[in-house]
Order: C-alpha cells, then sequence, then structure tokens
C-alpha cells in the first residue's frame, strides 16, 4: 500500500469522438475527442468543454471505435481515381465569351 | 480522429522515413495514423503531456482565491477562468492520446512525479494582485509561446493550440483589467501590484526555458516542426511586447538593465538566475510538493465520482437491455 505510484479505482472509459455543428446551416464539425462512461456523460462533458463559448448549436459523440476509416496514409492511391477526372470540373469546358449565363 | 500511431513493418523504415521527411519539409501536418519517427513520437508525448500537466496544476495558484474574490464579478470571471485550464488540459491529453498514450497514465506519471509541467506554477500566490499579475504576465508568456504553435507539425497538437490561444486573449486581458483597476485605487493597493509584477517577472522570464546555449533538444525539435522558434527568441519577443504594457500600467519591471536598444531594435535586459530555475525544475520551488500533492488528493477524492459514474452508465445500459 505505500507504492508511490498506487492510484485508485482506474474505469476504462471508452473514447468519443466530438462533433460540433457551429450554428443552423453548417454541417457538424469534429472537434477533439474525450471519454466518459456512456454516451450521455460523453455528451454533456462535451457541452462544459467544446461550447463554452457559444461554439455550438447541436453536438453529436460517437464511439471512437464506431467510426469506419480509409487507410491511414491519407494521400495514398485510394483517392488517386479522381485525380485524372479534369472533365468533373465546369473549368474543363470552353464557353465563348459571349455565351450569357452559364 | 484520435486512433493510435501504427508501427511500421520491418524494412519499410527508409520509404516512410523519406515520406515523413518530405511532409515536414512541405510544411504538411502529420496526422495521428501516418506513420512516424519513434523519436519524433516520444518528443511529443513529453511536450504535449508536460504541457497539458500545466494546464492542469495551473489550476492552483489562482484556483486558491475564488472564495475570496473581491466581488462577484472577479468571482466569476476568475472561475471560468480556472475552468478553461481545466479544459486546456483536457484538449491537450486528447491530443496526447492520438500519440497512443493513456491519460490516466499520464495522471500517474504527473502525480508519482515522473512527469513535470511549466517551472512557474511552482511559485506561491499571496495576494489577490497576483491573480491579475499571472493574467498579464504568466499568461502574456504562455501566449508567446503559443501562437507559434498553433503550426506545429502535429496536427492534433496544433489543433488544440488553436483553441487554446483563442481563449488564452481573455485570460490576459482580464489580467491586465484587473491591475489597471488597481492602479486607479489606493497607495496600498498600487504597492501590492508593484509587489506581485516584481515577484512573478523574473519567474515569468524563465517559462520560455533555459538558455539556447543549454537547451540541446531545440535544434531537433525545430527541425521537426514542434518547435517553432528557440526560447531566446521568444523570450525576446515577450519583453519586447510587455514593457510599454507596464509603461501604460504604471508599474515599474525590476530589472535594472532593462533598456531599449536602437541597434538591435529590441529590449536589452538582464540575466534571470538560471540556478533558480533548475532548483525549481528539479522540484525544489516553493510551492512543487504542495501542487503534486494537492494534484493527486484531487485525483484520489475524486475516484468515488468516477466509480458511479461507471456503475450509472452499466445500470442505465441493463436497464435498456432488459427493455428490449
Amino acid at each position: 500500500m505505500s507504492n508511490d505510484d498506487v492510484t485508485p479505482a482506474r474505469p476504462e472509459w471508452p473514447l468519443y469522438e466530438v462533433f460540433v455543428r457551429g450554428k443552423r446551416g453548417l454541417n457538424h464539425v469534429h472537434v477533439g475527442s474525450l471519454h466518459a462512461p456512456d454516451g450521455e456523460m460523453a455528451l454533456h462533458n462535451a457541452r462544459n468543454l467544446y461550447t463554452r463559448r457559444n461554439e455550438g448549436v447541436s453536438i453529436w459523440v460517437v464511439l471512437a471505435e464506431n467510426v469506419t476509416a480509409s487507410s491511414p496514409d491519407e494521400k495514398d492511391p485510394y483517392f488517386a481515381p479522381s485525380g485524372d477526372k479534369v472533365y468533373r470540373h465546369p473549368t474543363f469546358y470552353p464557353i465563348p465569351e459571349d455565351v450569357p449565363h452559364i | 480522429m484520435s486512433t493510435t500511431a501504427q508501427e511500421a513493418p520491418p524494412g519499410a523504415d527508409e520509404a516512410l522515413q523519406a515520406d515523413f521527411d518530405a511532409k515536414i519539409a512541405a510544411n504538411q501536418r502529420i496526422e495521428p495514423r501516418d506513420w512516424m519517427p519513434e523519436a519524433y513520437r516520444r518528443s511529443l508525448v513529453r511536450q504535449v503531456s508536460q504541457h497539458a500537466h500545466s494546464e492542469i496544476i495551473g489550476m492552483q495558484p489562482e484556483g486558491d482565491w475564488i472564495a475570496t474574490a473581491p466581488s462577484l464579478r472577479r468571482k466569476a470571471i476568475l472561475l471560468a477562468k480556472v475552468q478553461d485550464e481545466a479544459g486546456h488540459g483536457l484538449y491537450l491529453y486528447a491530443a496526447a492520446e492520438t500519440l497512443g498514450v493513456d491519460r490516466a497514465d499520464l495522471t500517474e506519471r504527473l502525480i508519482g512525479g515522473r512527469q513535470k509541467y511549466s517551472s512557474i506554477f511552482n511559485y506561491p500566490s499571496l495576494n489577490y494582485a497576483d491573480v491579475g499579475v499571472i493574467g498579464w504576465l504568466v499568461d502574456g508568456a504562455a501566449i508567446c509561446n503559443q501562437v507559434p504553435l498553433c503550426r506545429t507539425s502535429f496536427g492534433p497538437y496544433a489543433r488544440a493550440m488553436v483553441r487554446i490561444c483563442k481563449e488564452e486573449s481573455f485570460h490576459q486581458r482580464q489580467g491586465y483589467e484587473l491591475l489597471m483597476r488597481m492602479m486607479e485605487g489606493t497607495e496600498g493597493q498600487r504597492a501590492m501590484v508593484q509587489d506581485a509584477v516584481d515577484r512573478w517577472w523574473w519567474p515569468s522570464l524563465m517559462m520560455f526555458g533555459p538558455p539556447d546555449v543549454d537547451s540541446p533538444n531545440t535544434r531537433r525539435s525545430m527541425d521537426w516542426g514542434i518547435k517553432i522558434d528557440t526560447n531566446d527568441d521568444l523570450r525576446q519577443k515577450f519583453v519586447d511586447m510587455t514593457v510599454p504594457q507596464a509603461e501604460k500600467l504604471g508599474v515599474t519591471l525590476p530589472d535594472p538593465e532593462l533598456a531599449w536598444n536602437d541597434e538591435r531594435d529590441h529590449y536589452d535586459f538582464g540575466e534571470p538566475d538560471w540556478d533558480e530555475l533548475k532548483q525549481v525544475i528539479s522540484g525544489n520551488g516553493p510551492k512543487n510538493a504542495e501542487r503534486v500533492e494537492r494534484r493527486r488528493a484531487a485525483h484520489e477524492n475524486g475516484a468515488w465520482v468516477r466509480e458511479a459514474a461507471t456503475a450509472y452508465a452499466e445500470k442505465q445500459r441493463s436497464a435498456r437491455e432488459v427493455a428490449v
């Protein structure tokens, strides 16, 4: 009992990712994460932690383990297919200057 | 996402290292699931967790004065500020966790004396003028340190710093405003402000760490983009910013060598007592033992709350399962 490093109960609370809608009309955006024993308390803690200054009108919390993500490297060939499809952009199509409203 | 950094398969290190170096060179952010050199990860864990601990321990010197705030207005402000420090600690612990460490473990390292926090919080806060001076000088120095870190190479750390810096400005301004009010007061109140400035000035300069010649890891941390400016550069910047504020306030900074240098376009200033900094960092400051002991007591006395929350969540889950 005299060991300095012994500390009391350390419940394993899962990690939640927190998403906040800044104002009506905007998407929820990931703002960070926190630990909580359940979703309800995660929401409560997220309110205190991430919206102390009116930063949001709505919060989502999602168990981090429930997030399915693309591969670790964020610039890998997974996103390559969109790279060579320039015809998906409006600027690909030359239109004479004198054609109005296009 | 706060997923743990991945281990590299053996043999692939060189390509991964090259990719990492290229990202750093291109001033891109490293994200938690990217490969990173183990030394980079370890350095960051140390830096981010010390930073988190500093925020948490930093609640104590000012928290002492909440109960005796001179007005309801000052009390509300101080409560909000101390609550912010707790929030800053949590943003940073969350950033540290994306590097594969556990917050509970970091807390145990702090209260076991195995990890450090900013030297400044080992000085006592003796009266309410200290609350103002801490906001002005200590949070001012923290801002100097932290603003460049918004561009640090590790994404979660940089994002936490952005949030923190936004809130830190309130901390500094409430302190300066408090001091302005006191300076408009009685002779005795002005003397309190001057006394607090005399006590906090040198420890504030020490917050930037040892002089560059004594800071062996600076070069490597700067190459990695987890440190942006050297200790001495930041200290100079802080002095340059603060001297005009002191003049406006009507206090004297306790340094006879302080003088504007036209050639350098900076203020010259005296050398802090580096032996004192070493002493405080190695645990012999006036309040080291008390700060850590108080953190330990808070952690241990809060155990029942964590247990109760866990039990409540469990009960709710079972109730839902029964209902289904």
